[in-house]
Formats: C-alpha cells, structure tokens, sequence
C-alpha cells in the first residue's frame, strides 16, 4: 500500500523511504517512539498531508478517493467531538456521510458509549470521549480502520474495554493499522508489528519474528576496560553496551557469541544468557537505528 | 440533509452567541435612534437612516460569525475528521453559508421591526428588496468569514472577524460619511462589497439603485473568494 514514501518538515526528515503492504484483515500496529514517523505516516495515508515522494494506494486507489468512496475510518491524535451536540447525535451525523453505515446504536453499544449517548459531547470525560471518537470512526463501517494511538491518555481499565471492542470489530474482516509506542499493546493485539525508528521501518512481522529479528538473547558479562569495537565485531553480536564493568551484547546468534567471546577474552567473568523481551527488541532495533544514523551522520562529515 | 440539519441546530443550541449577534444591533439602533426619532439625516428620516446602517453593520457581524466555529472546530481536530469522511468540502460550506444567513436574517427583520416600531414605513415591496439585495450582498462576507476562520489563530479571531468588518463597513460608507465620492479612490470604493450594501440600504431611502456594477462587484469578490477558502480549508486541515 506504501510505496518509497518520503515526508520531511523543513531539514528534518519525518519519513524516508517507506514500503508497506498491509493485505486486507491483517491487524497490524506501527509501533515506534514519539517522534518516530508514526502520526506523519498515518496523515499520508489519509491525503491529510501529501507526500514528497512515493504513493500511498488503499484497495488500488489513492488516499482522497478511499477516503471519498467511505471505505476509511480513522481515529486522529487530535479530534475532539463535535460541541453543542448529544453523542448519539454526533455519531448519527457521522454515520450519515457514509453510503452504508451501521445502526447507530449498535455501534454505541459495541463501544460502551450507550450509557451516555444522551450526554452533551462536551462534557465527557477523557475516556467517553475517546469511546465516541472510536464509535465516530465505526459507524460508517469501513473496510480500512486507521487508528493514531487510540488509547493514548486512557487508564488501564479503558485500554482494555476499547481493545475489546476492537476485537469485535476485527472479528468481522476489516484490515486495521494502528499506531502506538505501547508493546504490550501491540504484542497482544496486533497479527504483525511494524517498528519504525526515525522515519523508518527497521523491523517487520509477527511479534515473535521482531523479537528473534533484534537478537533473541544477550549475554551479560563483567569485562573491565573492554573495547566495545572489539566485542561488536564478534560473530553473533548485533550490538554492544558498556555499563561500567559490565557489557551487554545483543545477539542474532547468542551461541556463536559465547564462543567467541570466551575464546577472545578468557577473563570474561559473571556471564549471563537471557532470552530477549519485546522491549529489548524495540530498544535494541530503534538504538540501533540512532547508532546507524550516527555514524552515517558522522561519515558525511 | 442530517449536516444541514445539525450545522443550525448548533448555531441555535450556542444560545449567548446567537442572542447577542441578534441583540447588538438592535441595543445599538434604539440606544442612538430613540432619541432621534424626528430628526432627519442627509435628508431622510433619522430612524430610517439608522436603521438600514444598523441592518448593514449587524448582518456583517453575522454572516462572518460562523467563522468563529469553524476556528473552534478547527482547534478541537474536527476539521481534520470531517476531512477524512466521505462529505465534500462543498457540503459543509453550503452548511456553514446557510447558518451564516441563519443569523443575518433574524438581524435583518429583528431591526426592521425596531425601525417600524419608531415610525419607519415601507411597503411591502420595499421590504422584501430591501432585505433581497442585502442577503445578495453578504455573500462576499460570508466566504470571508470561512477563510479568517480557517486560517486565523483562534484566540486572535475576535479581533479578527471585528476588524474586518470595521474596516469594510468605515469603507464602504456604513457609518454615514465616505471617504470620496469622487476620483480615484471613489473608484477604488466603489469596488467594496460593503460600498454596495450601503447603497442596497439606500434603495429603501428613494435613492442610489442597484446597477450592473454591484452585482458585478458581488459575484466577482464572492468567486475570487471561494478558491481562496477552499485553499485556506485545506491548508487548516492538512496540518494541525
């Protein structure tokens, strides 16, 4: 669907580069740092903002003409509800753009927001507004749901109920893509993760692939006065981290690296193999994207 | 036509908004014309004078109002979410005109009555060519009001929406005196919106008309203006 996508604001690079394809009723969650190309991505997907280079196509054709045929539902960062309107009113509006919506209150109450369809929209609280932002963007069931960190701002409990009625949703074939820089999120409820760093995809697929991707294991090990350079160009190592006495290396093949690094460095003392979290992957593969940019930074000069 | 239907009710359901649009003018109008009530200006009755100035000046201050809630709109990300639908642009700036008039009318015949209750007499011919040239008149005003709100910081809208019309009504001759009325800048006068609105008020009073050239005036600026608003719109919605 994204194809050599480029967005920059000014000398700062947003997005660079960007193949994407996303095959209908896969739920898929972008999953970056603040500041990663997230939000940036998701507008461009929308025609929100146009892109510098690349095309965006959405079941074959561009961003505006998706949008215009009601196929697109999107939950935006920004998009408070609509003042001096009930809930049930603003979602009743919403639903009447759409050539083939949902009854109004089915959607109300898949999203929990029933209870307070009566409510003038602007008195909600923070977690009834973001209900009726997900009922806003249901109602016209569309096929593509684009959703920009829809959980953003919400305590546990709402996290939970929204994912809930996500799965309902989802049950029913749509394709969703949504953004978010909570893993635990996007471990549990997407069937693949996108994990994009400065503007870039530096990992793709199922949670299990992106963990074994970053490296599924490091070793710990106390090694006074290493050199870093020489323990990251040991077979195996993805990376390197010196804390005081202690490294920590990121390995593709954790094996191999043992070997090598017992064979290179016999002094090597404490050592620990752990398996890889989601978390060290994400850590590992954004860092990993900042040492890369680093040196290339560097190597321009 | 449920966007129509719920762009009025939101202008109705803004109660202090909409009472004090209607209520201005008309304070304004008994405020100054009640004491006036027999004297004559530049040759006419004061009331009738005061009251088609009153009708110009407050139908402006509507027809630009919804700019204010399509700033606020805007702030708030729905302009954003309503890009993002099926609806057209063109649907909601038909909306959004309707609502403008939606207030401007109420203006006009809220003022007509209070000019009728200190004396003024029309026939009902006058009346309804009266209010026909103003409503063709706004319509500059109104896409006016679209692109100060979706271009304008909502804070500075205010001051915005109230200095244009201020210097649009100073210009086009609102507040009973014109800066030229003949030579160059007489010409360049006569090119306002706002000119043609006062002689609109004038063609109640026996005098001026309306020639070719207001319309001209009329449909040119509201034409050259739509282009600018849904440049202004799409500016408002691709960045927040």
């Amino acid at each position: 669907m994204l194809s050599g996508l480029a967005k920059s604001y000014g000398l700062v690079r947003a997005v660079g580069r960007m193949d994407l394809v996303i095959a209908p009723g896969e739920t898929v969650a972008l999953l970056g740092p603040n500041g990663a190309g997230k939000t940036t991505t998701i507008d461009m997907m929308l025609g929100l903002t146009r892109p510098d280079e690349g095309t965006v196509s959405i079941f074959g054709v561009p961003p505006a003409e998706a949008v215009q045929n009601g196929w697109v539902g999107a939950m935006l960062q920004t998009g408070a509800p609509l003042d001096h309107l009930t809930v049930r009113e603003l979602v009743r509006l919403m639903a009447s753009y759409y050539p083939h919506p949902l009854a109004v209150d089915e959607v109300l109450r898949v999203t929990g927001a029933f209870d307070f369809a009566g409510q003038r929209t602007t008195n909600l609280s923070g977690g009834q507004a973001q209900r009726v932002r997900f009922a806003s963007a249901l109602v016209g069931d569309p096929d593509l749901l684009l959703l920009d960190e829809p959980t953003a701002g919400i305590d546990v409990e709402g996290r939970r109920d929204f994912w809930q009625a996500m799965r309902a949703v989802t049950d029913r074939g749509k394709t969703v893509l949504f953004a978010t820089h909570y893993l635990e999120e996007a471990d549990a409820y997407a069937d693949r993760i996108v994990l994009i760093a400065r503007g870039e995809i530096v990992a793709d697929g199922p949670a299990t692939e992106i963990k074994a991707q970053a490296g599924s294991r490091s070793i710990r090990a106390t090694l006074p006065g290493v050199d870093v350079e020489a323990l990251r160009v040991l077979p195996g190592v993805r990376n390197v981290q010196r804390h005081g006495d202690a490294v920590l290396l990121s390995c593709a093949d954790a094996d191999a690296a043992l070997v090598a690094l017992l064979a290179a460095f016999p002094g090597a003392r404490d050592i620990e193999v752990t398996g890889g979290s989601l978390e060290e992957a994400f850590l590992e593969l954004t860092a990993a994207d900042v040492d890369a940019s680093r040196r290339s930074t560097e190597a321009a000069r | 036509m449920i966007h129509f239907r719920y762009e009025i009710l939101r202008t109705l359901r803004n109660r202090v908004f909409y009472a004090l649009t209607l209520a201005l003018p008309l304070v304004l109008f008994y405020s100054v014309a009640s004491g006036q009530r027999h004297a004559t200006f530049n040759g006419t009755a004061f009331p009738l004078y005061f009251m088609t100035a009153m009708a110009v000046y407050g139908a402006m201050y509507a027809v630009v109002a919804p700019g204010a809630r399509i700033a606020r709109d805007r702030s708030r990300g729905w302009l954003r979410q309503l890009r993002i639908t099926p609806l057209r642009a063109g649907t909601d700036f038909a909306a959004k005109a309707a609502s403008a008039y939606l207030l401007a009318l109420p203006t006009l015949v809220l003022l007509f009555l209070a000019g009728a209750s200190l004396g003024v007499r029309l026939d009902a011919g006058q009346w309804l060519e009266l209010t026909g040239l103003l409503a063709a008149g706004l319509a500059p005003f109104v896409v006016m009001g679209f692109i100060l709100g979706y271009l304008v910081p909502v804070d500075a809208l205010a001051a915005a929406l109230g200095g244009v019309v201020v210097l649009f009504a100073l210009l086009g001759g609102v507040f009973g005196f014109q800066l030229a009325t003949s030579g160059p800048l007489f010409d360049v006068l006569k090119c306002l919106p706002s000119y043609w609105l006062v002689q609109a008020g004038k063609t109640a009073l026996g005098g001026g008309g309306w020639p070719l050239q207001a319309w001209i005036v009329v449909v040119v600026w509201t034409v050259a203006l739509i282009p600018a608003a849904a440049l202004a719109y799409r500016r408002a919605t691709s960045r927040v």
